[in-house]
């Protein structure tokens, strides 16, 4: 048990997310108006939690004899986490009403599947992270098809939650066949006799069976099958929690997971698997989306291919890229919120106005969306200087420091693949008329998140450097 | 090193009065008007202010302004300017505003996001030519895209989406490939110095020592991105789809700026960078150079559309700059920077010109007009200064860059041969071919089109405004060249000793 306050200082995040749930509970139950207040309530949590926990980089511990490690790089992660889920929560209020889903179980689920993250990124036992695992992903199941009217939505939902069952069948397998020529689950056992237990093609099929599961979280060709789907039933506002934070949780596992080639500089023994996924999952990703025509689906390919970069850095798997995948998780989950906040305002009543031809015209509409849509799409392109260049940058920097330098150039012809479809939606917006009339209703929620997302993807741009050092001084 | 800030001031110009241009109103079109050409022209003084402070006879890079900006990557905001460098941003911050004076008729759909668009491009122009930070070039290099892109999609021609999203492409296409290889010489300067670095001047020294075989491929994916943007023959085919539907302003800013900034990251980069390789591929390179001259040149030749065929001539009159600069001789690379310098004045007044004729009788069809020197007799004689300038009649300035180019490859160590030389000759010849021809097929002869007699009109005083003084430096660069030659010397100089001091010796 922590025995003194500083290491209360750090489990504080833990603590108000748990409690937060509790009370989150009770006022459902206790009132009527809870509608009106868990949104915000949610969002302040969120919020105080992802900028408390921002302060508890430097310092780590591990607690719970060996089971959770605060403070640190679980740190960095709980601010990704939090801050966004914060902007989707913002971003949901509007939304929900208008999809007929203002339940107060939606944003207790958020909650929940936070908490799981944070276990995740937390962990120092291989229970931990499948307890956090199942705490996120069941949340999301039920998140995916939370308007149970929905046909698509709960098409979306089955298919989640059967391929994914799929999944965490593989991380089974792989975790007995871990604990079977380890006779440990302790994370820091792992990391420390990795070399020594490498030699066992048993316990090199475990890892390699644990990480193609988390391959599918993270929606790594050929395990990307669901994901186009599930993108485009959930709830705008869902996809845009699943794509961002739950991506980055399932990335903070691989780090853990690699954390004796991180930390120790043991030799990368799965550089070529994920050097394969990689490339996979880039070059697919980004022809895939080419052809798309609804925004939620290209979207939902083009994180197919982001995963693809985000993957270049652990194939490199040395702290410049590992830092890389960390910034570039930042700025993605900005990025996707930001772009999932404009599709929401666009979207209208079921699933209408999804198409890439409702943006035609955007620009004499609202000249505020059109200009942020397009600011999010040339940041998913990677163009200088906003968020998602540096992102790249990064990750690839890395990669050529590992001598991965293919890889690379494999990312760099992706990316200019995935220029065509992003600028396509500047195309619509500014250079195409108007095809159809509507309505844009203005949602202050929404439309602050769009802002936050928008005015980070800057600073992150102009000053990549602030969040950068403070990943590097937590994964020392 | 003495910091200078002017610089920046003059960076910053562009940005701060693009982001002010946000905070009016639509409907206040005039004053966006006035307030860009107010903006552009205050970068044009700043500018004249940095070249009364620049010292010609300096080698070095100067007016240096070096702040840290990116400490884990060592990467800093590094600026300063060589002769080179200070010509090409007086030319842009002298185009910019003499373009959006050019827009007073021509652009009326959104003016507001036209002049941030413009504006915001200057300042990624200038950064381009300013950056002694790889990295920081890289950044504006890739930035600039962004408003190119929305000035030939939203105020371009019929097909301004097929042409902005093909500008857009095969840009990235070669600069992402650049981006590998920045980031490989940053990481290999840290094996050979023992720390990160993207300095241009650091690079310097590293960029050499790169393993020949390794090195290849450096200059190649340098190189590509370069060529692409000049654009060199077989890499041209996005230009005379950008610039045909691009607006006026657009085709004068990509002509006159934009392909510049592809022969001077050859000069900048490519060959202090990499000499064993530039050296090595010279020949190789001013084939596809010649192939551009004479391809550019016939296919001008067969050109029915006005714009197109000044498109196409752009290929032509690249191609030289790229044969002067891969000649690596004294008089060829600064006939080259010259030629970079006259291109812009020249096409950028064809592009006005065509411009002018098309707000009239929206036609740009050679076969539509004929017989016009009768009706607009202004405008037919700047026609043909203009002309005259991108043909290289002696007393202009375009003799003089040709000249120079010719005269430096003929005697290039680097070339090996005169073939060079005598087919680039040619290609002055088919210039003075395709444009006389069509000089006299629209200007001449009877007024063939009775639609012309009452749409066309002559210049007016704003248009005779923006002619003027492009036509002064025609003039100028035409008869005493030495004042713009004497501020790049000895850039150039050192541009070569750094390739001689690592390659053959091709100094004589």
């Amino acid at each position: 048990m922590p025995a003194n306050n500083f290491e209360y200082y750090l489990l504080m995040p833990y603590i108000v997310i748990g409690v937060g749930i509790v009370l989150s509970v009770v006022l459902e139950i206790s009132t009527k108006k809870s509608k009106e207040l868990l949104p915000w309530f949610s969002a302040l949590l969120f919020f105080g939690t992802a900028i408390y926990s921002i302060f508890n980089v430097d310092q780590g511990l591990v607690l719970f004899s060996g089971m959770l490690e605060v403070g640190g790089k679980s740190a960095i992660f709980n601010t990704i986490f939090n801050f966004g889920a914060a902007l989707i929560v913002l971003a949901s209020i509007d939304f929900m009403k208008k999809y007929e889903a203002d339940f107060g179980e939606y944003y207790i689920l958020i909650q929940s599947s936070v908490l799981g993250m944070m276990i995740m990124a937390s962990a120092r036992d291989i229970f931990m992270i499948f307890m956090g695992l199942e705490l996120m992903s069941i949340c999301f199941y039920v998140l995916a098809g939370i308007n149970r009217k929905k046909s698509s939505a709960n098409e979306a939902s089955l298919k989640y939650f059967l391929l994914g069952a799929f999944a965490t069948g593989f991380i089974v397998y792989g975790i007995a066949l871990i604990y079977g020529t380890t006779g440990s689950t302790s994370i820091q056992n792992l990391v420390e006799n990795f070399v020594g237990y490498s030699s066992n093609i048993l316990f090199v099929l475990g890892m390699i069976l644990f990480f193609v599961g988390f391959s599918f979280k993270v929606a790594a060709v050929p395990f990307h099958m669901w994901v186009p789907d599930v993108y485009q039933g959930s709830a705008t506002t869902v996809t845009g929690l699943m794509s961002t934070v739950g991506k980055a949780a399932a990335f903070s596992v691989f780090i853990i997971m690699l954390g004796a080639v991180v930390t120790y500089g043991a030799p990368n023994f799965f550089k070529s698997y994920f050097a394969v996924i990689s490339a996979l999952s880039m070059v697919v990703g980004s022809v895939i989306a080419i052809s798309q025509d609804n925004l939620k689906r290209m979207l939902a390919y083009s994180s197919v291919s982001h995963a693809g970069y985000m993957i270049i850095g652990l194939a490199a798997g040395n702290k410049y890229s590992i830092a890389g995948i960390i910034f570039y998780l930042a700025a993605y989950a900005f990025m996707n919120i930001g772009a999932f906040s404009v599709i929401s305002v666009i979207e209208g009543k079921d699933d209408s106005r999804t198409g890439i031809k409702s943006y035609a015209g955007l620009q004499s509409k609202s000249p505020f969306l059109a200009a942020m849509i397009s600011l999010f799409m040339f940041a998913l392109a990677g163009i200088p200087p906003l968020a998602g260049f540096f992102g790249k940058y990064y990750v690839f920097f890395g990669a050529i420091q590992a001598n991965l330098t293919w890889l690379a150039i494999v990312g760099v012809l992706s990316s200019v693949i995935s220029v065509y479809f992003y600028i396509r939606v500047v195309v619509y917006a500014y250079f195409k008329n108007s095809e159809e009339d509507f309505e844009i209703e203005s949602s202050v929620g929404t439309y602050a998140a769009i802002i936050i997302s928008a005015a980070f993807i800057l600073i992150l741009g102009f000053f990549p450097d602030m969040l950068l050092g403070i990943i590097t001084s937590a994964i020392k | 090193m003495i910091n200078s800030e002017i610089l920046t001031y003059l960076l910053l110009t562009p940005i701060i009065s693009s982001v002010l241009v946000l905070f009016f109103k639509n409907e206040q079109v005039k004053l966006i008007r006035w307030f860009g050409i107010a903006s552009s022209l205050l970068a044009f003084v700043i500018s004249l202010v940095a070249y009364s402070q620049f010292d010609q006879t300096n080698p070095l890079f100067q007016l240096i302004h070096q702040a840290v900006w990116i400490k884990s990557l060592n990467v800093s905001y590094f600026v300063g300017v060589d002769g080179i460098s200070m010509l090409l941003i007086l030319l842009t911050t002298f185009l910019t505003p003499l373009t959006l004076l050019s827009t007073w008729k021509a652009i009326e759909k959104n003016v507001k996001m036209f002049t941030f668009s413009m504006l915001f491009l200057e300042a990624g122009m200038l950064g381009v030519f300013m950056a002694l930070d790889v990295f920081l070039f890289y950044i504006f290099w890739e930035a600039m895209l962004i408003p190119m892109y929305f000035i030939i999609g939203i105020w371009g021609g019929e097909r301004r989406i097929y042409a902005s999203i093909k500008f857009f492409i095969f840009t990235m296409f070669g600069s992402l490939l650049m981006l590998v290889a920045i980031i490989w010489l940053a990481v290999y300067s840290s094996s050979v110095t023992g720390f990160f670095t993207t300095n241009l001047i650091d690079l310097y020294k590293v960029g050499p020592t790169v393993p020949h075989q390794v090195q290849a491929w450096m200059f190649g994916a340098f190189f590509l991105s370069f060529a692409i943007k000049v654009p060199l023959f077989p890499l041209h085919t996005w230009l005379p789809d950008a610039h045909v539907e691009a607006p006026t302003a657009g085709s004068v800013i990509l002509a006159g700026v934009l392909l510049k900034m592809g022969t001077y990251g050859l000069v900048r980069f490519c060959l202090p960078l990499f000499p064993q390789s530039a050296v090595a591929y010279a020949p190789a390179i001013s084939v596809l150079a010649v192939i551009g001259i004479i391809y550019g040149a016939l296919v001008s030749m067969v050109q029915t559309d006005m714009k197109k065929l000044v498109a196409y001539s752009s290929v032509s009159h690249l191609g030289f700059v790229v044969l002067g600069i891969f000649a690596m001789t004294i008089e060829s690379v600064q006939g080259a920077v010259i030629q970079m310098i006259n291109h812009g004045l020249s096409t950028g007044a064809l592009f006005l010109l065509v411009g002018v004729a098309y707000e009239r009788t929206h036609r740009r069809d050679i076969a539509f007009y004929g017989g016009i020197a009768k009706l607009v007799p202004i405008y037919s004689t700047f026609l043909m200064i203009a002309m005259l300038s991108s043909v290289g009649l002696p007393g202009l300035n375009g003799f003089i860059g040709e000249f120079l180019i010719l005269l430096g490859s003929y005697k290039s160590a680097t070339l090996g041969s005169t073939w060079f030389t005598v087919f680039a000759a040619s290609g002055v010849i088919f210039a003075a071919v395709y444009l006389l021809w069509m000089y006299q097929r629209v200007v001449f002869g009877k007024v063939t089109n009775h639609e012309l007699e009452h749409e066309l009109t002559d210049m007016n005083k704003r248009e005779i405004l923006i002619l003027v003084p492009i036509f002064v430096f025609v003039l100028w660069i035409g008869i005493y060249p030495n004042t713009f030659l004497k501020m790049t010397e000895l850039s150039v100089q050192t541009v070569l000793q750094q390739v001689s001091a690592y390659s053959v010796n091709i100094l004589k």
